[in-house]
């Protein structure tokens, strides 16, 4: 089957940054590609590109086999865009939103009314239908968006961060939701920081960072490069880290990260709560405090460690990274 | 669908948006009529007795299409910190993603523009009536001085909207509109006749096109009546000519360029 994505050699620069360096992708028609990295990797700029919204200074990219620079118009016919931002006009109201997103996607004045009122009902945002989006939740604002990029039911949707700000219950409507679309034959590209998301809703996923691919594969071949779960300790005194990670050492799976500072361990282990008690075994009679011990599976950080040696906080983009180096004052107010 | 009827329903849509945003913010149609109507009174009452116009006019004959001058002019700013707005809320990515006519949002945004100039110079022609203003011309005149007026406030939209779109944020570009705006409205035969500006002024309003926008107004109104002397400047011999090169000179140039930036722009 011919890819509903491909992206080849994909560079992008804005001004002195290289925001991508050369990324490829290819995502087959009615699949669903995971695209994660951390902040500034370069996942926004992805999308944008695929939604034609920048152009690419090097690459080819191409969504349903159309170029998305000499055949922006018809890509933008076949596809769906929920930005990392939702954008909703704030006095419009929620019904009035979606029919004119409707009516520029050229549906019929009364096609448009009734692709509305189906999302609101499936957005839960009936009951908000004829209120400006101004009074809406950031929650709210962010199911408006997604349900106004689905108006057209387009080929293909391209989602940036679109859980991010949800909680947890309209985190799992929302996943429920995309594994449906996905379910009917949408080609969904997503980009998340969570690795249980891209997880629970991907077929394949693509790690990037700073601007380049740093894995791929699914869910299950990342994990096993990082490594199964993860026995996670910390203790109550720093003395104690060496001597934990030492007795703990046989039961680990790969190489043991110490953070001094938190005075945490965290290993890859195999065998599941086995290990886990195993581990409580070696640490009885030592007098070692444990204030928290527990197993938990990897995350994009543990992807991260494990594939550049850096955590996910570290791997900004190079200018934040600089600002953060000249004014150190700052960073625990954020700055941004 | 043709390319013309897309554009066309495009900008419909857009348009019916920005009217609504009219309906939801009242304070946005009370405050563009209450400014002109405080002009009105301002200037007809404070300065009036002050200022000498020539020949047999009552200064609210001579000042009134002065402020409708000014105000529309001041009203097509509104183009380009609404479309900064829009960019900065990122409803313009949300637009270009979209298969819709690249010229729409910005043609759906200036026509918004224009109903609201339209309301504008109707509540303000309604108060010059009250305070001693009148059309001394015929009906074809008078509607001919209104468009005159009303195309170039439009063709100033465009204008804005290209600041808009480079400038980006919406209290920056009011700023800026107004620093360049009064100064064109003042210097200019708006509120005082031009004999009383030094001459090196005199020559940058008599070639201003407000003057001729003024002047054109007054002329189709039949405000500027016998006992007037003559003006010198061609510019002002054929204001109506004048103002139609500035209009179209405007759309010819700033059209293409904001439909340009408009496709390349985006929120980051
Ligand atoms: N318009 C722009 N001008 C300058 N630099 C930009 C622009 N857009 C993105 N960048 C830079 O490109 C890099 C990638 O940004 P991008 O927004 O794609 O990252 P991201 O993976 O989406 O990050 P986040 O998780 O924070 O959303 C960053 O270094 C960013 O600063
Ligand atoms: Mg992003």
């Amino acid at each position: 089957m011919t890819p509903a994505i491909v992206v080849e050699g994909l560079v992008k620069r804005f001004g002195a940054t290289t925001a991508l360096a050369g990324v490829d992708l290819s995502v087959p028609e009615g699949s669903v590609l995971g695209l994660l990295g951390p902040n500034g990797a370069g996942k926004t700029t992805v999308v944008r590109t695929l939604a034609t919204l920048l152009q690419p200074d090097e690459g080819r990219v191409e969504v349903v086999g159309l170029d998305v620079v000499r055949d922006a118009a018809q890509v933008r016919a076949a596809i769906g865009l929920t930005g990392q931002y939702a954008a909703v006009d704030e006095y419009l109201t929620g019904a009035e939103n979606l029919e004119m997103v409707g009516r520029l996607y050229r549906l019929g004045r009364r096609e448009a009314r009734s692709r509305a009122a189906e999302l609101l009902e499936r957005f839960d945002l009936v009951g908000a239908a004829s209120r400006p989006a101004k009074t809406y939740s950031g929650g709210m604002r962010r199911r408006l968006d997604i349900a106004a990029s689905l108006i057209a039911r387009p080929r293909v949707l391209f989602l940036d961060e679109p859980t991010t700000g949800l909680d947890p219950r309209s985190r799992l409507g929302m996943w429920e939701f995309i594994a449906d679309l996905a379910d009917g034959g949408t080609t969904i590209l997503l980009t998340t920081q969570y690795l249980e998301e891209a997880d629970r809703l991907a077929d394949s996923m693509v790690v990037i960072d700073r601007g380049r691919v740093i894995a791929r594969g699914t869910g299950d071949e990342l994990k096993a490069q990082v490594g199964g779960q993860r026995l996670e300790l910390t203790v109550g005194r720093g003395p104690d880290v060496a001597l934990v990670r030492d007795r703990l050492r046989p039961l680990a799976a790969g190489e043991a990260q110490v953070d001094e500072q938190t005075r945490r361990i965290s290993m890859p282990v195999s065998g599941g709560t086995d290990a886990l008690a195993e581990a409580l075994r070696r640490l009885e009679g030592s007098g070692v405090e444990v204030l928290d011990v527990g197993l938990r599976r990897p995350d994009l950080d543990d992807v991260f460690l494990t594939l550049t040696g850096r955590g996910t906080e570290e791997a900004e983009s190079p200018d934040a990274a600089e600002q953060a180096g000249r004014e150190p004052a700052t960073t625990a107010g954020g700055a941004r | 669908m043709s390319a013309l009827s897309a554009v066309v329903a495009d900008s419909a849509t857009i348009t019916r948006r920005n009217l609504i945003k009219v309906k939801r913010v009242p304070d946005l149609i009370v405050f563009a009529t209450l400014s002109p109507i405080m002009f009105v009174l301002l200037f007809r009452y404070v300065f009036g007795g002050a200022i000498d116009v020539p020949g047999d006019v009552s200064y609210a004959e001579f000042l009134l299409p002065g402020i409708f001058a000014q105000t529309i002019v001041l009203g097509s700013t509104t183009t380009g910190a609404s479309l900064a707005e829009d960019l900065q809320k990122g409803l313009i990515d949300r637009f270009r993603s979209l298969p819709m006519s690249r010229a729409a949002v910005l043609i759906g945004r200036t026509v918004a523009d224009l109903g609201l100039n339209a309301i504008s110079i109707v509540v303000m022609a309604l108060t010059g009536l009250v305070v001693g203003w009148r059309i001394n011309s015929s009906v074809p005149e008078a509607i001919g001085g209104f468009l005159v007026l009303l195309l170039f406030a439009y063709a100033i939209s465009w204008l804005m909207a290209v600041v808009g779109l480079l400038v980006r944020t919406p209290e920056v570009v009011n700023n800026a509109s107004f620093m360049v705006i009064f100064p064109l409205t003042f210097v200019a035969n708006t509120f005082v006749p031009l004999e009383s500006f030094p001459s090196v002024l005199q020559t940058f309003a008599e070639w201003n096109p407000v003057s001729a926008v003024v002047q054109a107004a007054r002329d189709l109104f039949g405000n500027s009546v016998a006992g007037a002397p003559a003006p010198d400047a061609w510019s002002l011999q054929h204001p109506v000519v004048y103002t139609l090169l500035w209009t179209v000179g405007f759309l010819a140039v700033f059209v293409p360029l904001a439909v340009r930036l408009y496709s390349r722009t985006s929120t980051r």
